[in-house]
């Protein structure tokens, strides 16, 4: 197999080597900033097969990071089990509840499927708290220690180690995004642009557009799984909040900033997301009013984003 | 060769509301036609055409197609089983290539299941694109953006598409609308050569293709067949004369 727009795959190796060089460059807290960017980005990776690439704008998506971390966490929690497993239970949490609420939100277009995800996601996040005795409600669930490290191929990983964490983080975020690259950038990928383009023209292709969304619907919701899974894992606790609506906004806000539809915009717009976010909660309270105004922006004159506007000026590649 | 019937269609009937869009149509093309349907604005062409791709649900009535009867099935299903449909309204994808607006096309020919990990790489599925796009003349625009093609371009691109599909029946509908005198010259052989592997229905209003293309004519007004047979009989037919062609001098 061959492999098409190669710039974009050496842009993509690029990176994954700069992100390795960088923990060397780094202070210890920006280690730590940088490693909550890579699995959040990992999340807005996610959001973006659906919203960006296949043009289905959920609200919703915090069930999806939230059924990664409570399906990870609770089975580390109260079964025990090595954190691998953990990380492929939640994994798999995800992955279902993603296909089950496709099948039903997808009946739906535009803004009543971004009510429905919405909806379902606020039926979730209420069943956790609803369901707290078990799942540790808004308080949360601190994993035992024992559930602080793990060994996987002879290699001993401790989780309360920044470097372990930040490398752990940058594996994974390398593996989904060399395979969103191969899902994107291929046949498969035309198709989800082609539904996100043209439905009706790409029905009278001769393609069921209810399976590609399907699809679309529940790789997306995977990966946000596989994010929720490893920020749970990572800093041993579960919580409400990781369900909450908020969640689902970021996932928006970034894949937005960075641009959607771009293989690397979830990346670029996490990470000057969260820093500025970072930095402004520093200096006031009202940060949010800063995001908004910035969210405004961003939708008024850059709609496609910062990739999405190179790519559309400079670097038609850059998708 | 004995005539074999493609497509047959019984009682097929559309209501928009109160307003009968397809009455009762009772219709057959034979494999190998070139079959042209005219009528005036309005007269229901493009709702029928549509019952028959699935685009649009039946009220009633049935639709066989290649000794099936299709009438329940999806219209992605119909395009697998061969019926190829061209918007009246140009339809494409407007930030995508040309090339990569029929690989899409060539794409479901060629790589049916979504995730089959059949052995048709991208270059096959380039290869064939590069062919539809050739034979309707868009050969040396593979890699412009096909939202910023002159209009007549766009319609020819559309035809491509239709093409890429190698479908059993092309359903063109009015495709030369917008097309300089040179572009229908060439689409005109286009829909010969095509015909040679094709049966075509093609909805159009220009006279001058009707008259030089098809083998047999369906004259609709008010969502029924008005008349029907070869193009000197349509032309020589009063009713015909009164209802469509007085309507539109
Ligand atoms: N989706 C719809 N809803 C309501 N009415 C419709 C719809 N589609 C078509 N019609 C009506 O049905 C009738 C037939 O329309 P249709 O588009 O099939 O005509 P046509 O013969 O293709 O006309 P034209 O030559 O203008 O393309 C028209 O009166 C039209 O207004
Ligand atoms: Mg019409």
């Amino acid at each position: 197999m061959s492999i098409h727009n190669k710039k974009l795959f050496l842009l993509c190796l690029a990176t994954l080597a700069g992100l390795f060089v960088l923990q060397f460059l780094l202070s210890d807290y920006l280690v730590l900033a940088f490693t909550r960017i890579l699995i959040l980005a990992v999340f807005a990776m996610g959001y973006n097969v659906l919203m960006g690439y296949t043009g289905l704008v959920s609200l919703g998506h915090a069930m999806f990071f939230g059924a990664g971390v409570y399906g990870a966490g609770l089975s580390s929690y109260y079964l025990g089990v090595s954190l691998p497993v953990a990380f492929l239970a939640g994994i798999l949490a995800a992955i279902a509840l993603s296909f089950l609420i496709g099948l039903l939100a997808l009946r739906t277009q535009t803004v009543s499927f971004m009510i429905v995800t919405l909806m379902f996601s606020q039926a979730a996040f209420l069943l956790i708290l609803y369901f707290s005795e078990f799942t540790g409600g808004d308080q949360g669930l601190t994993l035992p220690t024992s559930a602080r490290s793990f060994s996987l191929f002879g290699l001993e990983v401790d989780m309360t180690s920044d470097v372990a964490r930040y490398n752990l983080a940058l594996t994974v975020f390398g593996v989904v995004l060399l395979g969103l690259f191969a899902f994107t950038q291929g046949p498969v990928g035309r198709l989800l642009v082609a539904v996100r383009e043209n439905e009706d023209r790409t029905r009278m292709l001769g393609f069921d557009t209810y399976a590609i969304k399907l699809l679309a619907f529940t790789v997306s919701g995977g990966i946000s799984g596989v994010a929720g899974a490893l920020y749970g894992l990572m800093f041993g606790y579960i919580g409400s909040a990781f369900a909450e609506f908020k969640i689902s906004i970021e996932a928006l806000l970034f894949t937005l900033v960075g641009g959607p539809g771009t293989l690397l915009g979830p990346l670029v717009g996490t990470g000057l997301m969260t820093l500025l976010i970072d930095r402004l909660s520093g200096v006031t309270t009202a940060y949010l009013i800063v995001i908004g105004a910035l969210l405004i922006v961003v939708t008024l004159w850059f709609p496609t984003g910062i990739l999405g506007t190179l790519r559309d000026r400079w670097l038609p590649w850059l998708k | 060769m004995a005539e074999v019937v493609l497509l047959k269609t019984k009682g097929l009937t559309r209501h928009f509301g109160g307003l009968k869009a397809v009455e009762n149509v009772d219709f057959q093309i034979k494999e190998g036609e070139i079959r042209a349907i005219i009528g005036p604005n309005g007269a229901g062409k493009s709702t029928f055409v549509n019952l028959l791709s699935g685009r649009i649900k039946s009220t009633s009535g049935s639709v066989e197609f290649a000794g099936e009867d299709i009438s329940r099935m999806p219209a992605h299903k119909r395009v697998r089983k061969g019926i190829a449909y061209t918007f009246q309204i140009t339809n494409i994808y407007g930030s995508m290539s040309v090339l990569e607006n029929i690989c899409v096309a060539v794409h479901n020919r060629l790589r049916p299941s979504l995730l089959s990990r059949n052995h048709v790489s991208e270059d096959d599925i380039e290869a064939e694109a590069a062919e539809a796009a050739k034979t309707v003349g868009l050969g040396d625009r593979l890699e412009e953006v096909a939202g910023t093609l002159a209009y007549g371009h766009q319609r020819l691109l559309e035809v491509a598409m239709g093409l890429a599909l190698q479908p059993k029946l092309l359903i063109l509908d009015e495709p030369t609308q917008g097309l300089s005198d040179s572009e229908i010259a060439n689409f005109k052989e286009v829909v010969r050569e095509v015909n040679k592997t094709t049966t075509v229905l093609l909805i159009e209003h220009n006279m001058d293709v009707v008259m030089t293309l098809a083998e047999q004519i369906t004259v609709m007004e008010r969502g029924t067949v008005l008349a029907e047979g070869t193009p000197d009989a349509i032309m020589n037919n009063a009713a015909v004369q009164a209802a469509y062609l007085g309507a539109s001098a």
